[in-house]
């Protein structure tokens, strides 16, 4: 009992990472951010290949949270930006397009591999009578945390948070009170992206794996997450990533479910669009 | 290049135009974007496999079984459209496709990831089609789904999916039902990749979950985007690029991608789509063109009456 509940907040955090940036896209432009996965993947890529030629872990993180973030606000910059008076679909479907590109040269510059994370953490591992969790998952567990009371602190407490709030509340209205709109988009890609590649490292610490597709459940399991927090909304998000994780770790291990979780994911996604579009906490949308 | 790899070649470039034909349906009509359409494809072939395979019917009863079913699922899964737009949409079929692949995956019923063996090939008079007679066969309902679309496009259904395209309250507004004309539109796409699975699942004779995975409708939605709502030379290039680019094969993936970004950057409209727009000024630089065009002959005009 003990045990599911720890696993699920390991499981989580790990949504909270790669949903937060999505839900701060979605909010802001209303588009799909579906390649979003594919910077947590080169987060974690690029973090194992710069500890792999002996970088020390924590300059190696952040090397690869500062490049993620460049490439989030690339992929704003250099793509988005263009097509965004072009409807919903079509920044949509070059974000799919982007996220098949991403892991195709992913696999093709790194190999098909798989590859272990190998690093020493310096924490303990969790370990009594019916509790197992080992020192990766405390750290997972610790981090997110601090970026979960960091966020809060950034969105509510500073003049940046205030702009995204704005933006995200009514982005033309928002420039129309002298808000720099263009910045602070892209603020919301820098962020979102670097908390992905954050979740990508942290995963991969964790499963002690690191390969080319590992952003492609991610990548449309972060959307069940954000549909069920209430687009555009981060608090929703946050919550909605627990309450899944606990939701399906529990699912599988009293009832044996027939299918695989993400199914499960997925299939409480449909429902809850069909039915709830706005999501557990969101505000209804026109 | 010998006639059996010719005919497998155009024998997949014609079952996917089907799929391409059905997904233009969705989307170049009735505006419903859908990135599931692998799982639809799917629906059909796994469908003429267990009708065949484990339930012993005959190709024939099967095939229009099949195809019934899948139209009949693509009726259900066409539910959340009722509910749902836009980009909400794109995600509910993107679940609906893992869903689908998952069912396939992990159901016994299905074969699990080990899928069906053992397909018969379809059989007339008692004579099993060799290659050659069924990539005609293929052909032939190529033909018949090709000019299928052509003659919706002049029915009074098409106006319905136009009107539901454009602007789905001016639709409701006037009385063209929103609800109704989706479903119709998942029916029939239901119908067609049904039967693209149907002949795809007989040809290769063993289908597998993974034939059918999300990648799959990302292709599906490549051939329509490259080539333009309501084409099917998108269906032509993408299956054949990776035949005529054999050192390209092993970057599938990565073109794929490529193309979809770039269409959407530089044509939205696709090649065809784009080429027109150059011709008759649809597109700015297109537009740009037409002027000039009309400039300078308004000049000749004006001179020749003086």
């Amino acid at each position: 009992m003990l045990q599911n509940i720890v696993n699920a907040l390991v499981l989580g955090s790990s949504y909270v990472m790669i949903a937060v940036g999505l839900t701060l896209v979605y909010g802001i432009l209303k588009i799909l951010h579906i390649a979003h996965a594919g910077i947590y993947a080169f987060g974690a890529i690029f973090a194992v290949y710069l500890c792999e030629i002996g970088l020390p872990l924590v300059f190696a993180v952040t090397l690869s949270l500062i490049l993620s973030a460049l490439l989030g606000m690339i992929i704003y910059k250099g793509f988005y930006k263009h097509v965004l008076d072009r409807g919903r679909i079509v920044p949509l479907v070059m974000s799919v397009g982007l996220f098949a590109t991403m892991e195709d040269l992913y696999r093709l510059v790194w190999g098909p591999y798989k590859r272990p994370f190998d690093v020493y953490i310096n924490l303990p591992d969790v370990m009594t009578m019916d509790l197992y969790l080992s020192s990766r998952g405390l750290l997972m567990l610790i981090v997110t945390a601090v970026v979960i009371v960091l966020l809060y602190l950034l969105l509510m407490r500073t003049k940046l948070g205030k702009s995204l709030r704005a933006c995200s509340n009514d982005l033309g209205l928002a420039g129309a009170f002298g808000i720099n709109t263009d910045r602070s988009v892209a603020f919301a890609f820098l962020i979102g992206s670097s908390l992905a590649a954050l979740g990508g490292i942290l995963v991969g610490l964790y499963d002690n794996t690191v390969y080319p597709t590992m952003g492609s459940v991610p990548s449309y399991k972060a959307f069940v997450v954000v549909v069920l927090g209430g687009f555009g909304s981060i608090r929703g998000a946050v919550v909605a990533s627990y309450i899944l994780a606990l939701v399906e770790t529990f699912v599988v291990y009293y009832f044996g479910f027939l299918l695989p979780r993400d199914a499960i994911a997925f299939l409480t996604m449909i429902l809850l669009l069909m039915f709830k579009p706005e999501g557990l906490f969101g505000k209804v949308r026109r | 290049m010998s006639l059996d790899y010719f005919l497998t070649v155009s024998v997949f470039s014609m079952i996917n135009m089907i799929l391409a034909s059905s997904l233009n349906i969705l989307i170049g009509y009735a505006g419903q974007v859908s990135l599931g359409h692998a799982a639809f494809f799917g629906i059909g072939a796994y469908a003429s496999a267990i009708l065949t395979v484990k339930l012993g019917m005959g190709y024939w009863p099967a095939l229009l079984l099949s195809v019934f079913i899948s139209g009949l699922i693509g009726l259900l899964l066409g539910l959340p459209a009722l509910r749902v737009r836009e980009d909400f949409l794109v995600l509910a079929t993107i679940g609906v496709n893992f869903v689908v692949v998952s069912v396939f995956n992990y159901v016994k019923f299905f074969g699990g990831p080990y899928g069906i063996l053992g397909l018969p090939r379809p059989s007339l008079f008692g004579h099993a089609f060799t290659t050659r007679e069924y990539a005609l066969y293929v052909f032939l309902w190529t033909l018949v789904v090709v000019f299928l679309v052509r003659y919706l496009s002049n029915t009074y259904l098409k106006l319905g999916f136009d009107a539901l395209r454009e602007d789905e309250d001016a639709a409701e507004s006037v009385g063209v039902s929103s609800p109704r004309y989706k479903m119709y539109a998942f029916a029939i796409a239901g119908l067609l990749a049904g039967l693209a699975g149907n002949l795809w699942a007989h040809y290769m004779t063993v289908v597998f979950p993974d034939n059918f995975s999300f990648p799959v409708s990302i292709g599906i939605l490549t051939m329509v985007v490259i080539g333009g709502v309501g084409t099917l030379i998108g269906a032509i290039i993408v299956t054949i690029l990776p035949e005529v680019l054999r050192f390209a094969r092993d970057y599938r993936m990565l073109i794929y991608g490529l193309i979809i970004v770039f269409t959407m950057f530089f044509m939205p409209k696709g090649i065809v789509g784009s080429i027109k727009g150059l011709i008759f000024g649809d597109t700015p630089l297109g537009k740009k063109r037409v002027e000039k065009v009309r400039r300078i002959a308004g000049a000749q005009g004006r001179i020749a009456g003086r």
